[in-house]
């Protein structure tokens, strides 16, 4: 018998038992409960015990299950109730009383409590399911199907729904076979430049030398990006076999997941995936009879957003402070201790196995020319659904934002979607008609970055985003190359003055001059694109600029010092005083005619007053400039 | 900040525990101060001399990695440690509003410890749950939308009682 055949044999016998094991949690009802950051952030796991006792309490048999993030993270904590005789349901913002419910009177009972209902899971006649709202008409689940339908801390979960296949078919095959597919499915690097991943393994895998490393970098420092950490936390499994992959296709014995410390959660859920695969011979030496070995470890970050990129990440592994170095060499050929290591980002491995199982034809079908596949949003900021959402690359913006993501709540108007993180850029209204991808977005000044999306409405101010950036970057840069360092710092102090009312004439062309300088002085990414969030500001919104510097008003009534809270006297409700009890600070007094009013000098400008002041009355407004309350208070 | 020589005593004694069993490579550096500051909550200057005597590097080497990154925390930390959330997400929501709560409650700044040693606070980047923002995590339990009031009501479960003065009719007197 040869090794492909005892591969084959191996792990169909593997996949049969794991299919048993799967089969078995559909005898009887199955309560699936999202435990990843997001929904134990929303108290997912009081809800977990709420339905553990209560179904002790009334003597059910139901099988609970911990899964991770299905995306819909606006309605956590989610709970999904498969039941026999009723296709999956979906249930959304649970309580501890819905989850009551659920057990008592739709296992005990048959009432599947559709009032609390999400969506179901598969097309039905009883209830609407996922694939019928818009969004589940514009989603594309390629690397994020499984998530939240599989315990991500039992391997036979995903192996029962066709995981590890594809590393069983790529033993079975020339690692050249895997470079050659994974190049002609065009799959470009998730981790935000786009660099194509085939190529990268090629150079690998042609570069002299024994050793060579493969590593995943989980290093998802952006902040507004949250896809890395939930595709780790709700099947680590997938990107497990991707990178094993990688390692065969390149000829890397050692792995490593770099993590950030940040994401407990992700590290622990990891380490055990490692324990299982090399339980089940799916790592460690001759993997599945093929001869080839190969071995994972996990390598924790320490807070330093530097270190996504690759020199620096190898440099932190390596016990140094995160310093990128000048590239070439390219890791590929002189990497972690000198030698030839491919770093490849979460998202990017994930689409591997899939690539390899259905073949590159097949993932060229989804995207575009230049950028086949999918990507994945992180949609946060002013909109309704947050969560995560995967679809084609060429999918507009406005899809992104209006039928995937319900649009702006409270019915405020949409002014603009930072993309990209601190190296991405803020596209305004004008943009949302754009197919995004890769080429795109950089030519509309923006970044696909990692993928992460605020989206900011009329309340946001886009001077303050662009110093949040900067400040973000400047408190970041790892301070080797002079323009970042000092660069950048000098672009916060300019932006600082401007957002406290103190810009001066010329600030702008200071900025964009010093921008260009910044770009071109710097060796890595960071600075590099540290200047984005302003070009793109400066280039979309230079109005809100020119309001700042010269009018030292914010129209968006956001930057503190440029604002004042003022009680409208006409609208306060006198005998009401919820926005007393609100202040934290006490600024608030009634004056002689029973009406409340801010003392401006105590003021800490928290907006708890707006939040209090009931919404039939809205006294509460904010000001800009804040001489405008003194104007008022004359008027009266 | 000062340590007592008890403190330093435990420093000393769990890093020679830590240290036993790593090799002495270099790449081992950063694992064996995230292992310290696990057992002690922070890396104290003696630990640092400990760890450079083991992989034999300069203790300026270690100090190095250590002011480097952010994760490492050089004083030790309050009993509960308060991470207010500046990410993207949460400084759209008003997470600066909810730092300058925190700061105003505890009377401490960022990157300090209530005399008591009750309470540090600290600012992280981004904790990934942006669509809770704005985000405070507590001692590793991640609290979402934040209000003003929330942070009062935390503070109050840990036992704190927020000093609110008879000031408002007083204060309503005053101003007629």
């Amino acid at each position: 018998m040869n090794s492909s055949s005892i591969v084959a044999e191996t792990f169909a016998k593997l996949q049969q038992k794991s299919r048993t094991a799967w089969q078995s949690l559909r005898d009887r009802p199955l309560i699936l409960v999202g435990t990843a950051t997001c929904g134990r952030a929303a108290g997912a796991l009081e809800i977990l015990k709420v339905i553990k006792e209560e179904l002790e309490k009334h003597g059910i048999d139901a099988q609970v299950l911990e899964v991770g993030c299905m995306g819909h993270c606006y309605a956590e904590p989610l709970v999904t109730v498969y039941k026999p005789g009723f296709p999956p349901i979906s249930y959304g913002y649970v309580t501890e009383g819905i989850a009551g419910r659920l057990v008592q009177d739709f296992l005990g009972g048959d009432d599947p409590c559709l009032e609390f209902a999400l969506a179901a899971l598969e097309t039905n006649d009883m209830v609407p399911a996922l694939t019928d709202f818009p969004r589940g008409m514009i989603e594309k689940p390629i690397i994020l199907d499984k998530c939240g339908l599989i315990d991500p801390e039992q391997i036979e979960h995903y192996i029962a729904l066709g995981g590890y296949a594809a590393q069983a078919r790529a033993l079975t095959r020339e690692p050249e076979w895997v470079v050659e597919e994974i190049k002609a499915s065009g799959l470009r690097g998730r981790g935000g430049a786009g660099f194509p991943t085939g190529r990268k393994w090629e150079t690998c895998r042609l570069a002299p030398g024994e050793k060579k490393y493969v590593i995943c970098n989980a290093d998802e420092g952006d902040p507004g990006a949250f896809m890395d950490r939930a595709i780790l936390e709700s099947n680590p499994h997938e990107v497990l076999e991707g990178l094993a992959i990688a390692a065969y296709a390149v000829g890397a014995r050692q792995g490593y997941f770099y993590i950030r410390a940040e994401y407990p959660l992700a590290v622990e859920r990891v380490k055990k995936a490692i324990e299982q695969a090399r339980q089940a011979g799916l790592l460690g030496t001759n993997i599945l009879g093929s001869g080839f070995s190969f071995d994972v470890d996990v390598f924790q970050g320490s807070g330093a957003f530097v270190c996504g990129e690759e020199t620096a990440l190898i440099a932190s592994m390596e016990g140094e402070p995160g310093l990128p170095r000048h590239r070439p060499p390219f890791p590929a050929t002189a990497g972690l201790r000198g030698r030839p290591t491919v770093i490849n980002n979460v998202k990017t491995l994930a689409y591997v196995p899939h690539i390899i199982e259905r073949g590159a034809q097949w993932f060229r079908e989804t995207g575009t020319a230049g950028s086949p596949g999918t990507a994945v949003f992180a949609l946060a900021g002013k909109v309704i659904n947050t969560g995560l959402a995967e679809v084609p690359m060429g999918t507009t913006l406005r899809q992104l934002v209006y039928d995937v993501g319900s649009g702006i709540p409270k019915g405020k108007s949409f002014k603009a979607v930072q993309i990209g993180g601190p190296s991405g850029g803020c596209l305004p209204e004008a943009a949302l008609d754009m197919p995004i991808d890769f080429d795109s977005l950089s030519q509309a000044g923006a970044m696909m970055g990692s993928g992460g999306m605020v989206i900011l409405d009329e309340d946001d101010c886009m001077v303050e985003i662009a110093r949040f950036f900067l400040d973000f970057t400047q408190k970041e840069s790892c301070g080797k190359c002079t323009m970042c360092r000092l660069g950048t710092r000098q672009m916060l102090d300019i932006l600082e003055a401007i957002t406290k009312g103190q810009g001066k004439p010329g600030d702008i062309e200071l900025l964009l001059e010093l921008a260009e300088d910044v770009k071109a002085g710097s060796l890595c990414g960071l600075g590099k694109t540290a200047p984005n969030p302003v070009l793109s500001t400066i280039r979309y919104f230079r109005d809100e600029y020119e309001a700042h510097i010269k009018e030292r008003r914010c129209p968006a009534l956001m930057c503190q010092e440029l604002i004042a809270y003022y009680i409208l006297p006409e609208k306060c409700e006198r005998s009401c005083d919820a926005c007393v009890g609100s202040c934290p600070v006490e600024a608030i007094y009634t004056n002689e005619d029973r009406v409340k009013v801010i003392d401006q000098q105590k003021c800490v400008k928290c907006a708890s007053c707006l939040e209090a002041c009931p919404p039939q009355y809205k006294a509460v407004v904010k000001l800009s400039p804040p001489e405008l309350v003194a104007e008022r208070g004359r008027k009266v | 900040m000062h340590l007592t020589e008890g403190e330093k005593r435990v420093a000393l004694e769990q890093t020679g525990n830590i240290l036993e069993s790593y090799s002495r490579e270099r790449g081992n550096l950063i694992p064996i101060l995230q292992q310290v500051q696990e057992k002690l909550g922070y890396v104290p200057l003696v630990a640092m001399e400990e760890v450079a005597r083991h992989l034999g590097i300069p203790p300026v080497d270690v100090y190095s990695v250590a002011t480097f990154y952010n994760q490492f925390r050089l004083i030790p930390p309050g009993k509960h440690q308060i991470k207010v959330c500046m990410g993207t997400a949460c400084h759209m929501k008003g997470g600066n509003i909810i730092l300058d709560c925190w700061k105003r409650r505890l009377g401490i700044d960022v990157n300090e410890v209530t005399p008591d040693r009750e309470f540090s606070l600290e600012r992280v980047a981004c904790v990934g749950c942006c669509t809770m923002a704005p985000v405070t995590v507590i001692d590793e339990e991640v609290h979402g939308k934040v209000t003003p009031t929330r942070v009062d009501g935390l503070l109050f479960s840990f036992g704190v009682k927020i000093p609110k003065g008879q000031q408002k009719e007083g204060e309503a007197v005053e101003q007629q």
